[in-house]
């Protein structure tokens, strides 16, 4: 059903953002540079305030009277849709960097589609956001260049960090059901005609940083269809504590 | 209470003496964030509407804001206040006046080098540039021209830290959105 499907896919949009920005804000206060802590604070707040207007859109189409904080802090694991890749843990500062390049990339793209969408209000969202998505890729292009062509040590890990990650790639191109049909309303774009456009950048951003693009052709995927590993459980677990101990809590 | 034009504007004259939360030096309405006042004369009573726009997404001040334009309204005895945010146009460092562009600088800040004129674009070729925004960004204290980035986020969303090379002094500038 066209509304479903609707719901299901901003709250995509809303999912990926919400939950990068709490796998960023982990690293406040323990960043490898007050300018990293800086740099990845904002990020994260950028994305929070996207997530916000997302979740906020796909709360209202769904018409269960769920609003954005119902979304974001009542939902068990297995109803939140992001990408699989963004609930990855955060580990050396190496693999943050990784995740958020891979992602940046897509997002950059996906937005810059979105922008033609027929609906006005998405729209409107990824004009807005894709301003700051275009900040937050340039300074990821800056950084996995920086370290990919940096010290041994840095590259070492550079490279770690994408043969681990590489496998949580595909499913940002992988198009289902409910990016079809919303495809061909022309509301939503369908991710297999980012691949193309996705790789061209990630070729040049790699071979730039001197690193070795994966051979892999299997990839992960489930995260847009609730199917999450245990990483995202206890992500929530610290995310949703306050409202689920003191339910309707406000400030 | 006079007609609607003249009670528009003396609306906008209260919100240019609106401070912004986090920069206290400019107004809300020097940095475009106030878009439109609108008087609705409802049987209730007359309501005034003032469309506001947020800046940069997760942006903590805009609820400060929307507080703050309420307030100064009710304070001034208008009693009825709709507050309506428009997300579209997006906000951009375009809409800030050149009043909040001048005192800008004499608070300290560097105000954004050049126009955002739409989107950016991500130019690889470009990954090197020394530059926040692609653009010289002049020392607000001595005016030189001579100066480099330190990092590209500072204090707030909408800033990024500079120093001076030739007077030595670091310095916040607010980026080209």
């Amino acid at each position: 059903m066209l509304l479903d499907d609707k719901s299901i896919y901003l709250m995509r949009l809303g999912d990926n953002a919400l939950v990068l920005a709490q796998r960023l804000s982990e690293w406040c206060g323990k960043g490898p540079a007050f300018e990293e802590d800086m740099a990845l604070t904002n990020t994260a707040l950028d994305l929070i305030g996207q997530a916000r207007m997302w979740l906020s859109y796909a709360g209202e189409v769904e018409g269960r009277g769920r609003d954005e904080d119902a979304l974001a802090f009542r939902r068990d694991s297995h109803e939140f849709t992001n990408l699989l890749l963004v609930e990855q843990p955060n580990g050396d500062y190496a693999n943050t960097v990784v995740r958020q390049f891979f992602f940046d990339v897509w997002h950059q793209l996906v937005l810059d589609a979105l922008t033609r969408s027929a609906d006005d209000r998405i729209a409107d969202i990824a004009s807005k956001a894709i301003k700051e998505v275009a900040y937050h890729l340039r300074r990821s292009i800056d950084l996995f260049v920086r370290l990919g062509d940096g010290s041994a040590e840095s590259r070492r890990r550079m490279q770690a960090a994408v043969d681990e990650l590489w496998m949580y790639t595909g499913e940002m191109f992988k198009a289902d059901e409910t990016e079809e049909l919303l495809g061909a309303q022309g509301l939503a774009c369908d991710p297999s005609t980012l691949k193309d456009a996705w790789l061209a950048m990630v070729h040049e951003v790699f071979a730039e940083a001197t690193l070795e693009l994966p051979a892999g052709e299997w990839m992960q995927k489930g995260g847009k269809q609730g199917r999450h590993g245990e990483h995202l459980g206890l992500l929530l677990a610290e995310m949703q504590f306050l409202q689920r101990a003191y339910p309707g809590a406000t400030w | 209470m006079g007609d609607l034009r003249e009670r528009s504007e003396r609306v906008w004259g209260w919100l240019a003496d609106v401070p912004d939360p986090e920069i206290p030096a400019v107004s809300i309405v020097d940095l475009g964030i106030v878009r439109e006042v609108n008087w609705h004369d409802e049987p209730a009573g007359a309501v005034c509407e003032v469309v506001i726009t947020p800046t940069y997404s997760g942006c903590p001040a805009t609820e400060v804001i929307g507080r703050s334009i309420e307030e100064a309204l009710r304070e001034r005895g208008v009693e009825r206040v709709r507050l309506q945010s428009r997300i579209a146009p997006a906000w951009t460092t375009d809409w800030m006046t050149s009043e909040g562009r001048r005192k800008l600088s004499e608070y300290g800040i560097a105000p954004p080098a050049r126009r955002a004129d739409g989107r950016q674009v991500i130019d690889i070729t470009r990954l090197r540039r020394r530059t926040v925004d692609d653009a010289p960004v002049a020392c607000p204290r001595c005016g030189s021209a001579h100066t480099a980035p330190v990092s590209r986020h500072g204090s707030t969303p909408c800033k990024a830290l500079h120093r001076c090379l030739d007077c030595l002094e670091p310095f916040d500038y607010f980026k080209c959105h």
